[in-house]
């Protein structure tokens, strides 16, 4: 690991053992938040007896189902979009202050449009990471550089060859950019429409658990669903370093 | 000219698609766009409406300034400091990337309810973008720069507000508007859980009592101020960035 990565985990440790130390010593309230010790025995305890399985594989799945919509839809878009300036130019600032629009609002007449249940869920993650997914798709295609496609073109390759040998590799790195950004999104999505009004769902059982003054319950989930994204996203920034700096060489 | 056409067609092509929705699904669930427009006009001209747009603005003014300062504060520490800057990246971009929703009860929890609480779930969605955006502007000054600054001795004041704030007002513009639409989106968020006041309660409110048309009138005048404030920014970002190039 480099210098920074080291630094790095330890001013994470610090900070944790800090906010253990603090909670320990009553300056922070075990009503307000209870030591971080506690809350990973919680969480344990949690995982442990199954209570919360049929919740988090639940958000698991519309994540999931929302992701595979979000890039497929964002990855086609974006490619009919390239091809017609004209559109695109039109819809410019309309994806530029996308993320403007506060959308959970939209979420009430979803459910009255799809019913209570798994869809308007997915509908949300979607609308949050088919965008992003979006604009990467179209700043990939921009940056394919002019001299390749040239090259195609003298090669005599046909459309779906320069397609899949000329486009897609050059593009492959604003692609997975649109994809971790696209998981990021429809995480919060997802959770967020759960926690505002659905019956199933880790973001449902947080709100739930916050209703009854459940608070071990709670910060289970709580530190669940931050220990779960900040692997995942940490995972997925070291791959994008990666393909970023093989892209350099 | 072409543009703007091309711009009223988008706008016209989202009102018929929104039409049709309502054709399709009814009155119900989803009120159509001229009866939800003369709602809205209704509640702009309505006296009780304003307070709540008070109560939003407040919240949303004071989650910016703090997101703003604070970000801005953090972002050139983090970008002038190479190590700090690498040692927190990672940390910040998780941080953005987490659906801070989850924290709600703790901020409840922590601040109580009223403004305080909206306002810290405001800076907290608003403030890592600011500081993400500063720190890479500042990273990204020519050194030259910054050695002939301290060829001159200027000192940090100094330093801050002739080299690095003028270098980096471009990549801020950018970082002002996401922390924009996200700040307001967690204000939002506050309001509809935890408040009696404000347009996220309005929402709420109207959801609770199956009022579909308030719901969408308000829907319609947040989105569309939220869409023309952050198109001005855009506006401003863009020529920026222009005249830096």
């Amino acid at each position: 690991m480099s210098w920074a990565g080291w630094l790095r985990l330890i001013v994470v440790t610090g900070a944790v053992l800090l906010l253990e130390v603090l909670c320990r010593a009553g300056v922070i309230a075990k009503t307000v938040l209870p030591a971080p010790s506690v809350m990973a025995g919680d969480l344990y305890r949690l995982l442990a007896s199954g209570a919360a399985s049929a919740d988090i594989g639940e958000t698991l799945g519309n994540v999931a189902m929302s992701v595979i919509a979000s890039i497929l839809l964002g990855f086609v878009g974006g490619v009919a979009i390239h091809a017609m300036p004209r559109v695109r130019r039109a819809l410019d600032p309309f994806l530029a202050t996308y993320y403007a629009v506060p959308f959970f609002v939209f979420y009430p007449v979803l459910i009255v449009i799809f019913g209570l249940g798994a869809a308007p869920i997915v509908v949300i993650g979607t609308l949050f990471g088919v965008v992003a997914m979006l604009i990467n798709t179209l700043n990939g295609l921009d940056r394919i550089p002019r001299v390749l496609l040239k090259t195609a073109r003298v090669h005599g390759m046909d459309p779906v060859r320069t397609a899949l040998m000329v486009k897609l590799p050059s593009a492959a790195p604003f692609l997975f950019t649109g994809a971790k950004l696209a998981i990021a999104y429809c995480f919060i999505g997802v959770i967020a429409a759960e926690f505002i009004m659905s019956s199933s769902g880790i973001g449902y059982s947080i709100a739930y658990a916050f209703n009854n003054f459940d608070n071990a319950r709670m910060y289970a989930l709580m530190l669940f669903i931050i220990v779960l994204v900040t692997v995942l996203n940490a995972v997925l920034f070291t791959w994008e370093r990666r393909i970023m700096q093989r892209r350099r060489r | 000219m072409h543009r703007k056409t091309d711009t009223l067609l988008v706008i016209v092509a989202l009102v018929a698609l929104w039409q049709v929705l309502h054709w399709i699904v009814g009155s119900v669930a989803l009120t159509a766009p001229a009866d939800t427009l003369a709602r809205a006009v209704e509640l702009l001209g309505s006296a009780t409406f304003w307070p709540h747009v008070a109560e939003t603005g407040v919240a949303l003014l004071y989650s910016l300034l703090l997101a703003v300062f604070g970000g801005l504060t953090i972002g050139i520490a983090l970008g002038i400091n190479r190590l700090a800057g690498e040692v927190a990246e990672p940390i910040l971009v998780s941080l953005y990337s987490l659906p801070k929703i989850t924290l709600y009860p703790v901020i409840l929890l922590a601040f109580g309810l009223g403004l305080s609480a909206k306002v810290a779930f405001g800076t907290i969605h608003g403030i890592i973008p600011v500081i993400i955006f500063t720190m890479n502007a500042v990273r990204t000054i020519p050194p030259v720069m910054l050695r002939s600054a301290r060829v001159m001795r200027l000192s940090p004041p100094q330093l801050v507000s002739t080299i690095i704030l003028p270098a980096a007002l471009p990549e801020l513009v950018s970082g002002l508007r996401v922390g924009f639409s996200l700040t307001l989106l967690g204000v939002l968020i506050g309001e509809m859980f935890a408040s009696q006041r404000g347009l996220g309660y309005l929402v709420m409110n109207a959801i609770g009592g199956h009022d579909v048309r308030t719901m969408m009138a308000v829907v319609l005048i947040l989105a569309t101020t939220a869409v023309l404030i952050s198109a001005g920014l855009l506006h401003i970002d863009r020529r920026m960035h222009r005249r830096a190039s």
